[in-house]
């Protein structure tokens, strides 16, 4: 199988590596990288738990070739804390029991940093918007969107 | 089989590409890498061409003229395109939008191709392999003497204010795959309806024109008595698709009620 340079930068930090052609990014990611935070859920799109920041923008890395991604800035959640300091999205849905079993947790956090950092004060509908595209099985839903509500509120308060 | 990717910077190049067996074009994956995870092996090969024109969307002299590139998003957020935005958001989640494009969603399998509905009652053109089909011809061709052709982009009249309208029926919301989805393009003149074109997905293995309702309307006033006549014949030339969303039988029971609360909104 043929293989392509890829070069990316990954929560920060530049990768360089030799990625099949036409492995999806989800692959590359947990496979060749070692970051295991985003999911292979139903490799459909329908589900959300692949959902990483590619150049700023909510995507699916199930659904994205990975060659398609040289030169991007990728976020995902596993890159989030800081020296060991849990970001604030992570702590609220610690704090808000929003996250049971955690395997849409990944996706959830990122699709909610996506809204922040477009939205700092999302209201409730701008909420369930965001996270629309993440199923959860768990949780009812409903603590995910308070603990969105909660990490926006933190955010703008230490802001303030 | 392994897969691969080609990328060119011109949709000239990536043609010649696509001439070979087992190639397909690449949009923003939603649909065909999708194919690819599932296990889809009749094609190898993902071609993609990366001309920036082609997520341009420009609008000129009343027409819009959408690059077959640009995302549901980038359209839904277009200050131009106001009107056109509750059909872009319909189309999948919010990851879904930032990588669906207005070239892939004219293939869209029913039941999705919500878009390609709204494309459809605006009368939109499709340029494709250097020339342009009205979009209705070109729905019924995809897949077959387009085949290895490149859609480099959609046009269409801008429709006066309120004159269009859009809903999608799902049963997972806000975000889920269409039940049904009407787009209607309805002009009226003193209170007359004096043109209607009205599309509808799911009702068939593409998107159709509702022709028997649209004559109906013709004439009518936009009251409940006024559109009984194209109520009743709503249903004429569909044949409705029974998948794990819905039986063909209930999206035939539900769109008469969904029509008329389209087109009485």
């Amino acid at each position: 199988m043929a293989k392509v340079p890829v070069r990316f930068t990954l929560n920060g930090s530049e990768k360089e590596e030799f990625i099949e052609s036409g492995a999806t990014l989800l692959r590359a990611l947990r496979d060749k990288i070692g970051d295991t935070s985003p999911k292979g859920g139903c490799h459909q799109g329908a589900c959300g738990t692949c959902s990483v920041i590619i150049d700023g923008e909510l995507r699916l890395s199930c659904l994205t070739l990975a060659e398609t991604c040289d030169g991007a800035d990728i976020r995902t959640a596993g890159g989030l804390a800081e020296s060991g300091v849990l970001h604030p999205l992570q702590r609220a849905f610690a704090e808000a029991f929003a996250t049971q079993c955690g395997f849409c947790t990944p996706g959830m956090i990122i699709a909610a940093k996506a809204l922040l950092d477009g939205n700092p004060n999302p209201t409730r509908a701008d909420v369930v918007e965001a996270i629309s595209g993440n199923i959860c099985r768990c949780t009812g839903y409903e603590p995910i969107i308070q603990a969105v509500l909660i990490a926006a509120r933190a955010t703008s308060l230490s802001a303030a | 089989m392994p897969l691969t990717l080609q990328t060119f910077s011109t949709v000239k190049d990536a043609s010649v590409a696509l001439k070979a067996a087992g190639t397909c074009y690449l949009g923003g994956g939603t649909l065909l890498v999708r194919r690819a995870n599932e296990g889809d092996i009749s094609f190898s090969t993902f071609v993609r061409a990366i001309d920036p024109s082609l997520s341009a969307v420009d609008i000129a002299d009343g027409r819009a003229r959408i690059g077959a590139s640009a995302t549901m998003a980038a359209i839904a957020r277009h200050p131009d395109l106001v009107f056109l935005s509750r059909a872009a958001r319909a189309v999948g989640g919010p990851a879904i939008r930032n990588m669906a494009t207005a070239g892939g969603n004219l293939f869209a399998p029913t039941p999705y191709g919500d878009f390609a509905v709204a494309l459809l009652a605006l009368d939109a053109h499709v340029s494709i392999g250097g020339g342009e089909r009205p979009i209705e011809a070109f729905l019924s061709e995809r897949g077959g003497i387009h085949a290895g052709a490149i859609v480099t982009a959609v046009s269409f009249a801008i429709p006066g204010n309120d004159d269009f309208r859009f809903l999608k029926v799902s049963r997972v919301k806000p975000k889920g795959v269409s039940v049904l989805s009407i787009a209607a393009v309805l002009k009226e003149e003193g209170g007359i309806i004096s043109s209607a074109r009205i599309a509808y997905g799911c009702m068939a293995d593409r998107p159709i024109r509702a022709k028997a309702a649209e004559a109906a309307l013709i004439g009518r006033e936009r009251t409940k008595e006024g559109i009984a006549p194209a109520l009743a014949a709503a249903l004429e030339g569909t044949a409705a698709v029974t998948d794990a969303i819905a039986s063909a039988w209930y999206r035939s029971e539900v769109l008469p009620v969904h029509l008329r609360r389209l087109l009485l909104g």
